[in-house]
């Protein structure tokens, strides 16, 4: 087993991660940007060190670097999270060639996958059902428009190095697909430092349903349920949950044995997820395959009551994969949802800033996997996922209870999240009966602002009075005296109390 | 004390005194027992007729937000923390808008030219945060009075990024 991890990544991920080398007996080493150095994960590591400038490109993208920090602080193992280099051929090969293990799959098999564009070719050759479209990135805008009169729109431009939604464009006629062509191109560029664009069939509101795989390095390879993950805004899930309301134990099972064909074609090791899409009449499509942890990892750990990161490691160690495909059994349901700093009230603008109070939620069947805590202030240059709430239950019914229960509990104060619209969503009718596919959340969000029931407005104008008294008390000339001494404040408090 | 407070826009008077149960309150004619314990600065919590409200002061740079549970209510009184708040006019339709930065990022694009013809919620600037790009859209139709950013500009939040009129 590795003595010590190198983590190279940030956020929630880093903190699951790091956790897991605690529970395992294993050194974790952090590293970070200049504006992380008072991050959760830094804070939480044995060691950390700092690779550079806040730019991702110069701090958590810079593999020379990261390998120099996991050369000099003697970690034997990098684990690359999710995002960032994780799905970065190169640096797996560069850090292979340094002696170190990438906690992952090989570089020629992300190579394989990694690049949509390629792993759609070997899909081809392997016999795999997938969206009919280019295998191969677009040369020019006339072959762009060939291959969209062909297939016939709607169709969408992917980006092969792609994910998380990030150069990618649905287009409904040939006007529109130059601008759409360009976008995908210049923020795949951007996202991923390659602009390769290629053309999918788009199937009009499908379901979008994932299939947890693990394959070990000596051969066994086994696929750990499916996760529904159609619930999605721009492209980037916002909701997940496993069981899938539509997969029966049939269904499963073909899709599983469908995704471990994927990985074996590809000759995946470590954890990986494939990618399907579900038309309406439960047809299932091969869409990509990610060849790393997922974000929303957590809902299949929940009904498996396997960690998956620490078989991560273990397989990384050599290990063999400690069950059988037939000893997997699912149990229960668990949702996840993706807490973000953005304002669903301003388009879902981001909202970095200052995290002035924070109550997390806790009690029966839930989870919060976190990278932020009270005091902390988000950085602009990253993306503003803040925490992972995970809910799980006995039956899709409870996990719903649960989760509504847990967003009521949680607070998210000084910044802007999007709570408010899981409370939306999980009081939604449609959501409740399974009825969902990736244009739901649109439909949900265009069917006007949600109706909050304003039935407190009085005890708001009582808190209000209450507030208003404790400032004066606490001003000086009219300015408020924060010198005010802890002694006072407690006096105060006491003077508030009611004595009945 | 004796205090004015607006929630929500809405004007409601306030007696609020210091009695043996508690706070004793007087909200339009009718008294009210307050049990109030403040947890730590800027959480409230409330016991009234037995029942229990948590309410959170935010402060931010629209105004003060209390929240009860999970409800936030716009909230304006007498106070010198918030006196800055109240001193927002009444939006006058007629009189130029500023587009303002939502949030601190960079100017990707500039999708419009001074003087041409807005509707309300056209794109006007194309900004990049947090990896992500997101159009400012015009508050309201009417005519770009002036751009005030050029492509590549870095801003905060707040910044004005044109004026519409």
């Amino acid at each position: 087993m590795f003595k010590k991890i190198l983590i190279a990544n940030r956020g929630e991920i880093a903190v699951r991660v790091i956790r897991a080398c605690r529970e395992m007996g294993i050194t974790s080493v952090a590293v970070f940007s200049d504006v992380d150095r008072a991050s959760l994960h830094v804070l939480k590591a044995d060691e950390a060190y700092p690779i550079g400038p806040a730019a991702a490109s110069e701090s958590y993208l810079n593999f020379s670097k990261i390998l120099e920090v996991a050369r000099l602080s003697g970690a034997d193992a990098i684990h690359p999270g999710y995002g960032f280099l994780s799905e970065n051929a190169k640096f797996a090969q560069a850090c292979s060639d340094a002696s170190l293990k990438f906690i992952g799959p090989t570089a020629a098999a992300m190579d394989a996958m990694g690049s949509k564009t390629r792993a759609r070719q070997a899909m081809e050759k392997a016999g795999i059902p997938f969206v009919p479209g280019t295998s191969r990135g677009l040369d020019s805008l006339e072959q762009a428009a060939q291959v969209a009169e062909k297939i016939g729109y709607p169709i969408m431009l992917k980006a092969a190095a792609g994910g998380g939604g990030k150069g990618m464009r649905l287009v409904h006629q040939r006007e529109d697909l130059a601008s759409a062509l360009e976008g995908a191109r210049s923020e795949a560029q951007r996202a991923f430092g390659n602009g390769e664009v290629y053309i999918e069939k788009a199937i009009v509101n499908p379901r979008h349903i994932e299939m947890q795989i693990l394959a070990d390095e000596h051969g066994h390879t086994v696929y750990l349920g499916e996760r529904e993950c159609s619930i999605q805004r721009r492209h980037q899930k916002v909701l997940e949950e496993s069981p899938a309301v539509i997969v029966d134990a049939d269904m499963r099972r073909r899709m599983g044995e469908v995704a471990v064909r994927v990985a074996k074609a590809a000759g995946y090791t470590n954890a990986g997820t494939v990618e399907f899409l579900v038309d309406q009449e439960k047809n299932f499509y091969f869409l990509e395959m990610n060849t790393r942890l997922q974000v929303e990892h957590p809902v299949t750990e929940l009904i498996t009551g396997i960690d998956l990161v620490h078989l991560q490691i273990r397989i990384a160690a050599g290990e063999s994969l400690p069950f059988k495909q037939e000893e997997v059994a699912l149990r229960g349901h668990a949702i996840e949802c993706r807490i973000y700093a953005e304002d669903p009230e301003e388009n879902f603008f981001p909202s970095p800033g200052k995290i002035t109070l924070l109550t997390v939620p806790s009690g029966p069947g839930i989870r919060e996997d976190s990278g932020m805590y009270e005091g902390w202030t988000v950085p602009i240059d990253y993306d503003p996922l803040l925490a992972k709430l995970i809910s799980y239950g006995a039956d899709r019914r409870q996990a719903i209870a649960r989760m509504r229960r847990a967003l009521d509990e949680y607070f998210v104060g000084g910044i802007k999240s999007n709570l408010s619209l899981f409370r939306r969503i999980l009081d939604d009718k449609d959501f409740q009966a399974g009825k969902i596919d990736t244009g739901y959340l649109d439909r949900l969000l265009k069917s006007g602002t949600s109706k909050v029931q304003k039935a407190n407005a009085e005890i708001a104008v009582i808190a209000a009075g209450v507030f208003a008294m404790l400032d004066s008390e606490g001003t000086v000339n009219g300015h408020a005296a924060p010198s005010a001494s802890g002694w006072k404040r407690m006096a105060r408090t006491e003077a508030l109390r009611g004595t009945d | 004390m004796n205090t004015i407070i607006q929630i929500d826009g809405q004007e409601y008077r306030l007696k609020v005194e210091q009695g043996a149960g508690g706070w004793n309150c007087v909200l339009d004619g009718r008294e009210i027992v307050v049990d109030g314990v403040l947890l730590r600065p800027d959480v409230l919590s409330l016991r009234i007729a037995g029942r229990i409200y948590e309410v959170k002061r935010e402060a931010g740079v629209s105004g003060t937000h209390l929240w009860v549970g999970q409800t936030s209510y716009a909230a304006e009184w007498q106070d010198p923390r918030s006196l800055r708040a109240r001193k927002r006019s009444a939006a006058d339709d007629k009189s130029p808008r500023k587009l303002i930065a939502p949030m601190p990022g960079k100017v990707i694009r500039v999708l419009l030219p001074e003087k041409a013809e807005v509707e309300p919620g056209q794109g006007i600037v194309v900004m990049e945060a947090m990896k992500m790009q997101n159009e400012i859209k015009s508050p309201r139709k009417g005519t770009i009075q002036k751009i005030l950013v050029t492509e590549g500009a870095n801003v905060t939040a707040g910044d004005v990024l044109a004026i519409v009129e």
